[in-house]
C-alpha cells in the first residue's frame, strides 16, 4: 500500500513551521510525523498528516511550494531488533533509502517507519511477501 | 499593415532629406533654451554648422547630468505657457528628471505610438489592457494615447492588482495587452494560483512588453506561458518615452523612428562614433520636439544597428535589443557583469521560476555575489537531492558566463518582492 508524504519547500527562517503548522491547525488537519531536511538557506519540511489531498490543497492555497511524495509506511514492532529486520531485507535486496523517519503508534507494541526508496513498486511488493504491513492513506488516518 | 506607408518605407536618400531640414529647425529651436543657448554661443556653433547630417557630430552630447544641472526649466524651448504636459522618468539611477511637452509634441508622440502598435498587429477592433502605471511615468499615458489614436477600446488597468488584471482581462476579452515583462512573469504566478491557464481562459493575442530591458530567453518565456506574440519596445522619457523604437511582426530587432530621431551609436569610452552593426552606446537627438528638444542625448543604453535592410519593407534601421545600460554595469573582483547575462543563462535553467535578485556584499577586500533564484513551483518534487541537483547546476552556469563563483540561493517561488514598476535586480551593499 503507498502512503502520502507532503513535502513543502521553505527558506531558512523563522515563522516557516509556524505558518504552516497554523494552516493545518485552522483546517483540523492532524500531523502524525515530521522531519526536515536543511541546506544553508532553504529546507524541505516531510510531513505524514491524516488527510494528504486537502492538506496539500490548502497549503498551496497559502502559497506554498508543496509536493505530494509516495512513500511506504511499514508497521513494524516496537521492540529491540523491529527496525533492523526491516533494514536488513532492503540492504540484502539491494534498495537503497532516499529518506527515512518512524514514529511510535502504541508504546512497546507498534510503530511506522516512513521510507522513501528508489524502487517504489518493487520494496512494496518484496516488504508484502516478507510479511510486512505497508499502511495506505486510510489505516494512517484511522489510528 | 502600414500606419503611415509612405513615411515607413521612404527612400534612404528621402528619408535623409527629411532629416537634415528637421536636423536644422530643430538646431534653430533649440538656441532658445536657456542652455543650448549658452552651449552654442560659447562653442561657435549655430544653424550655420549643419550643412549635412554628418555635422551633428560638432556639437557635443547633452548627459542626464546636464538635465539635472539645468532642472527643471533649463532645457525649455519655447515659452511656458506652451507647454502642456510634463513627464517624469523614474529615477532608477538618481534623482528623476523632467520632460515637458507642448499640443504638437504630445500629438507627434501619440502618432508614433500608433504607428508601433499597428506595426504590432493592434487595430481598431482590439480591445488593449494597458496594465502600465499612468502618471509621471511615460509608459501608461504613452500608450494609451497611441492605442486611442488607433481606435481600439482601452482597459485603463493601471499597473498591479493582478487579480482585478485577470478578471478583466476575462470579463471584457482583453486581445491585447502593453505589460512590464517581470510583472508578466509575476502575473503568470497569479493564473497558476487561479487555477486558469492562460492560453485557455484569455484571448490575448498581442503583448507589448516595455519598460524593461529584457533577453529573448525571457520574451520566449512569456510567448510560452501565455500563447501570446510579444513585442519588444523601446523608448525613454527624455525621447517621449516609449514609441522610439518598436519591433514589426518580423520580431528581430526594433525599427527606430528615423523620421523623429536622428541617430548614432558610440563607444563609451573614446565617445567616437561606431559604424553600423557595432555595439555602443545609443545617441538620439529629436528631429521633432519643439517644447524641450535635446541634441545628442547620451542615453546610456547599450545596443547595435542591425545593418541589413528588414524584409517588413520598412526603411528605418533596426537597433537590437538592449543589452543593458552602461550605468547599470556591476564590477565584481574587476569583472565587468550586466544584470541581463545573468538572467539570460537563468531563463535557459529548468526549475528556475520568475523572478532572481543579486546581492553585493563586500567582506574585508573580498566582493561577494549572491543570487536568490525563486524555484519553478511545477520543477518541486519533494527531494533535497534534487534540489541541491538545481543549485549546483546554477552555479555551474553563471561561473561559465561571468567567470565569478556565485553564492546560490534557492527561495520559494513569488518570495522575492515585486513593485509595480521595473524589477529591482541588484542590491549593492558594498561600502566604498
Amino acid at each position: 500500500m503507498i502512503a502520502y508524504q507532503l513535502s513543502i519547500f521553505a527558506e531558512n527562517k523563522s515563522g516557516k513551521l509556524a505558518q504552516i503548522t497554523g494552516v493545518l491547525a485552522k483546517e483540523k488537519i492532524n500531523i502524525r510525523a515530521t522531519t526536515i531536511a536543511t541546506a544553508d538557506t532553504f529546507g524541505i519540511i516531510n510531513l505524514i498528516v491524516d488527510d494528504p489531498k486537502s492538506a496539500e490543497a490548502v497549503l498551496s492555497q497559502a502559497g506554498m511550494t508543496v509536493h505530494l511524495r509516495e512513500v511506504l509506511a511499514v508497521l513494524i514492532p516496537d521492540t529491540p531488533g523491529g527496525l533492523d529486520n526491516l533494514m536488513q531485507l532492503l540492504y540484502q535486496e539491494g534498495i537503497n533509502i532516499n529518506n527515512a523517519y518512524g514514529f511510535v503508534l502504541e508504546s512497546s507494541k507498534k510503530a511506522v517507519f516512513v521510507v522513501d526508496v528508489d524502487q517504489m513498486q518493487k520494496t512494496e511488493k518484496l516488504l508484502e511477501q516478507k510479511g510486512f504491513k505497508t499502511l495506505d492513506v486510510q489505516s494512517l488516518s484511522a489510528m | 499593415m502600414y500606419w503611415e506607408k509612405n513615411l515607413e518605407t521612404i527612400k534612404r536618400a528621402k528619408l535623409e532629406d527629411l532629416q537634415l531640414g528637421r536636423l536644422k529647425d530643430t538646431i534653430g529651436r533649440t538656441k532658445k533654451s536657456y542652455y543650448y543657448g549658452r552651449v552654442f554661443k560659447e562653442k561657435k556653433l549655430g544653424l550655420g554648422s549643419v550643412r549635412k547630417l554628418k555635422d551633428i557630430q560638432k556639437f557635443p552630447f547633452t548627459t542626464k547630468d546636464d538635465l539635472r544641472e539645468h532642472w527643471p526649466y533649463g532645457f525649455i524651448a519655447v515659452p511656458k505657457d506652451e507647454l502642456v504636459r510634463m513627464h517624469s522618468s523614474s529615477g532608477t539611477t538618481g534623482r528623476a528628471t523632467v520632460v515637458f511637452h507642448t499640443i504638437n509634441d504630445i500629438a507627434v508622440w501619440t502618432n508614433l505610438l500608433a504607428r508601433c502598435m499597428y506595426m504590432a498587429g493592434m487595430r481598431r477592433s482590439d480591445v488593449f489592457q494597458n496594465m502600465m502605471t499612468y502618471g509621471l511615468f511615460t509608459g501608461g499615458l504613452g500608450f494609451h494615447y497611441g492605442a486611442e489614436k488607433i481606435g481600439a477600446l482601452i482597459i485603463p488597468a493601471g499597473a498591479g492588482n493582478s487579480k482585478r488584471q485577470i478578471q478583466l482581462m476575462r470579463d471584457f476579452e482583453t486581445t491585447a495587452v502593453h505589460v512590464i515583462p517581470s510583472y508578466a512573469l509575476h502575473l503568470s504566478t497569479v493564473f497558476e494560483e487561479l487555477k486558469l491557464d492562460p492560453r485557455e481562459d484569455t484571448k490575448v493575442k498581442i503583448a507589448f512588453l516595455g519598460a524593461e530591458p529584457h533577453t529573448e530567453k525571457m520574451r520566449k518565456k512569456i510567448e510560452e506561458i501565455y500563447g501570446y506574440k510579444a513585442f519588444n519596445s523601446y523608448g525613454l522619457s527624455e525621447m517621449n518615452g516609449p514609441g522610439v523604437a518598436f519591433e514589426c511582426p518580423e520580431q528581430n530587432g526594433m525599427h527606430i523612428w528615423e523620421d523623429s530621431f536622428l541617430v548614432e551609436i558610440i563607444d563609451p569610452k573614446t565617445l567616437q562614433p561606431v559604424p553600423d552593426g557595432e555595439e555602443g552606446e545609443l545617441v538620439m537627438t529629436s528631429l521633432q520636439r519643439e517644447g524641450m528638444p535635446l541634441i545628442r542625448y547620451r542615453t546610456k543604453d547599450l545596443t547595435r544597428i542591425i545593418p541589413e535592410p528588414c524584409p517588413c519593407g520598412r526603411t528605418h534601421r533596426r537597433i537590437e535589443r538592449i543589452k543593458g545600460r552602461t550605468d547599470d554595469m556591476l564590477i565584481l573582483k574587476g569583472v565587468n557583469i550586466f544584470p541581463m547575462q545573468i538572467e539570460k543563462k537563468l531563463m535557459e535553467i529548468s526549475g528556475v521560476g520568475t523572478n532572481f535578485l543579486i546581492i553585493l556584499d563586500r567582506e574585508g577586500f573580498n566582493d561577494l555575489m549572491t543570487v536568490k533564484v525563486e524555484v519553478d513551483r511545477k520543477y518541486f518534487s519533494g527531494e533535497m537531492k534534487q534540489m541541491e541537483t538545481l543549485r549546483k547546476k546554477i552555479v555551474e552556469e553563471l561561473k561559465s558566463e561571468i567567470l565569478i563563483t556565485p553564492k546560490i540561493d534557492l527561495v520559494e517561488p513569488d518570495s522575492i518582492p515585486k513593485g509595480e514598476g521595473k524589477a529591482v535586480r541588484v542590491i549593492d551593499n558594498r561600502k566604498d
